[in-house]
């Protein structure tokens, strides 16, 4: 028998998800209206929340002084690159690993893991001299190349978890039935994953965009994606808060709009195993 | 016939082609990493006019936050890396890499660029060996800027250059906390170009220095002793909530709601709190030199320069001095002028600005000059020193220990430790930095 769940238990749950929901989303919604205030209404104080004269200046300015849609066709080959790159690899690794493992399988895992506890700026000084060496400063090439290998254990490690909710039985099934080892991935395996493989291209293209180590340290003019057009409006002398709050929110804009249409895939492929 | 027009007009399309080819090839294209700060930002706006003088160079801009960008060109450079054709940087770097051989000498700029008209406190800092490796794009000091009205009302008269007792007793007058109104606003945001750029030019003022002629730590002396009690006590008094994270930025926007009753920073902040489209308090504001001691002659003002230099990796040296030449130049000075004000001319580098007539009248202008003028990166302190910098010292150290000492104070300034153990960590650990890096045989 189901629990009874009160009308006002409901409205105090509801209330209370509002509440921290407009908690976390605070710091978006604040850089939005400040994009639309002058600079002299940014810094206010007391801060002025609605009643401030909106102006598209900023926005002007930005889109005047910045080749946005530069920017932003290099964010989006520099994440969706570097994720579907990260996916074909990954892929057929976090097979062997969750369904032919070996004795040294988790140590190898771990090992994957603890290549993403180096602070990158440790190896900056090496990877700089070998971009320079190959060519490949200020390239997209070069920045999908670091992008792919960075975030490559976190998109094993993902895959990994999903594949092994996967019974392995169904892929003996297949096998027995004929299927050789490509079609057993790409037939079988992948259709069951799909919310796995999604929520994990989702993540890494959003861990990927929001990149700003190596996207600042090793472009220049040409190949600098959407970090490099936000550190270009901050400014420690002078007050640049609303300009910096429009590059913002055009920087992160595409981002948040694909999170809210693929939210749903998102949830369940983080919350749920791949055939739970 | 047809086939013929074919070929013509084939002909005409690859020899249009050839020509474009050869005019895209003519064209060199340059490199510039430089700041996000409103002189950089309008230079940014009137590239029309070196286009038009010089159609065959393209110039390309990387415009990065302070930081990044320190770090990004720092790399750069160090690996020669090539990325940069002209990059902007402080008067802190440019003594270290010219010593070390990164940067192009720009003694050969044509005399028409004058460079005996630069100030010579800022020639002198952008010189290493007698050959100067930066051009300066624009130079600031700091001094005093008050609120004229509060001080009025409180019955006082801002000297021309204030003594810390007059800074003191001022800022007692003008704070009205249940207001909101503090009597001074300093920085304390912990940094080697935050809180240690003020509180080591206020050292200055106390006759302290940061090494002795034998590079041992002096934190252990009675004027940094002196000092920190007075900014302390000033701060702790007198200025507002929180304090300890307040930088540049944070006390701009106070003293621009009529927060501040005195703020001493950079001269730069001149244009933005007598601006009266961000700033409520841009009729009232007065300015003054950076306090002193009495019986001191030291004021307690720094001196930076944001300045183009051209890295040593660079294969465009001759369209990257061309571009230097032009944006540093006094024909730029008056062009900024003619488009967008005297006010807003690159201030602090060249004499000739200071004796035009029209830009006399600007109200901060001699203010910026006497602060510019008062500062001696050679002699920073009344006590002899080994090292060249005002608010910094020029080894390549300093940004480390600096910004670890920065933190002691701006710790001691939140409360959660007293002046004396800040001092005693600071000395301590100045001394084992400079220990590891081999100052002591």
């Amino acid at each position: 028998m189901a629990r009874r769940v009160t009308t006002s238990r409901k409205a105090l749950v509801t209330v209370a998800a509002f509440a921290i929901g407009l908690i976390i989303f605070f710091p978006i919604l604040w850089t939005f209206l400040t994009s639309f205030k002058t600079e002299g209404e940014a810094v206010a104080s007391p801060p002025v929340f609605l009643a401030f004269h909106w102006t598209l200046e900023n926005y002007a300015e930005v889109n005047q002084r910045s080749h946005y849609l530069l920017h932003f066709y290099n964010s989006v080959v520099i994440s969706f690159g570097s994720t579907l790159i990260g996916l074909v690899i990954a892929i057929p690794a976090a097979w062997s690993m969750a369904f032919v493992p070996s004795r040294r399988t988790k140590d190898v895992l771990m090992w994957m893991l603890s290549t993403k506890m180096l602070p990158p700026v440790g190896v900056l000084i090496p990877i700089y001299l070998l971009f320079r060496n190959s060519g490949l400063l200020d390239t997209l090439t070069g920045l999908v190349v670091v992008l792919t290998l960075i975030n490559l254990p976190i998109i094993v490690w993902m895959l990994y978890t999903y594949f092994k909710e996967i019974p392995g039985d169904i892929l003996e099934a297949a096998r027995m039935d004929g299927a050789s080892l490509r079609n057993e991935i790409l037939y079988v395996l992948t259709p069951m994953a799909v919310p796995g493989i999604a929520s994990t291209l989702l993540l890494n293209v959003i861990l990927a965009w929001n990149e700003a180590f190596w996207t600042l340290n090793l472009t220049a003019a040409k190949a600098a994606p959407l970090t490099a057009f936000i550190a270009s409006y901050s400014s420690p002398e002078g007050l640049f808060y609303a300009k910096l709050s429009a590059a913002s929110t055009m920087a992160i804009a595409p981002i948040l709009v694909l999170g809210w249409f693929s939210q749903k895939q998102l949830v369940r492929g983080l919350t749920f195993g791949a055939v739970k | 016939m047809r086939s013929t027009s074919h070929f013509a007009l084939c002909c005409t399309a690859a020899s249009s082609l050839f020509i474009a080819a050869a005019g895209a090839q003519a064209e060199t294209t340059i490199t510039v990493a430089t700041v996000n700060n409103g002189d950089m930002i309008r230079m940014q706006g009137l590239m029309g006019d070196f286009n038009a003088k010089h159609p065959d160079i393209k110039v390309n801009w990387v415009t990065l936050e302070e930081n990044v960008l320190r770090q990004k060109v720092t790399t750069d450079i160090a690996t020669k890396g090539g990325q940069y054709d002209v990059m902007t940087i402080g008067t802190y770097e440019v003594p270290i890499w010219g010593k070390q051989g990164w940067l192009v000498s720009l003694d050969d700029l044509p005399a028409s660029w004058d460079v005996n008209d630069l100030l010579p406190p800022i020639r002198d800092g952008l010189t290493v060996d007698g050959k100067l490796y930066a051009a300066p794009f624009y130079g600031e000091s700091s001094m005093t800027m008050y609120r004229a009205d509060l001080m009025k009302k409180a019955g006082l008269k801002m000297p021309n250059a204030p003594t810390w007792e007059f800074i003191e007793k001022a800022a007692r007058a003008m704070t009205n906390k249940s207001a909101g109104v503090y009597g001074i606003c300093l920085r304390g945001k912990a940094g080697w170009g935050e809180n240690m750029a003020f509180i080591t030019a206020m050292s200055n003022s106390f006759g302290a220095r940061w090494f002795d002629m034998k590079w041992n730590p002096q934190f252990d002396t009675p004027q940094w002793k002196e000092t920190l009690a007075t900014y302390l006590s000033l701060m702790h008094k007198y200025g507002p909530p929180g304090a300890s994270s307040n930088g540049f930025n944070e006390n701009l926007a106070l003293f621009q709601q009529g927060k501040c009753g005195m703020w001493i920073d950079a001269t730069v902040a001149a244009s933005f709190v007598t601006d009266p489209k961000n700033s409520k308090v841009a009729k009232h504001v007065g300015f003054a030199l950076a306090p002193h001691k009495e019986g001191i002659k030291k004021n307690g003002n720094w001196l930076w320069a944001w300045t183009l230099a051209i890295p040593a990796g660079t294969k465009q040296v001759a369209a990257a001095k061309t571009f230097i030449e032009w944006a540093t130049s006094k024909d730029y000075l008056k062009l900024v002028a003619s488009k967008e004000g005297w006010a807003n001319v690159p201030p602090g580098t060249r004499t000739s600005l200071y004796k035009n007539p029209q830009y006399a009248k600007v109200p901060f202008a001699r203010i910026t000059l006497e602060s510019i003028e008062s500062a001696d990166p050679t002699h920073p302190s009344v006590q002899e020193v080994p090292y060249v910098g005002v608010q910094f010292v020029a080894i390549p150290e300093f940004q480390g220990i600096a910004t670890a000492v920065g933190q002691q104070f701006s710790a001691a300034l939140a409360g959660t430790e007293s002046a004396d153990q800040a001092l005693s960590a600071s000395q301590s650990l100045t001394k084992r930095e400079m220990t590891k890096a081999g100052y002591y045989k």
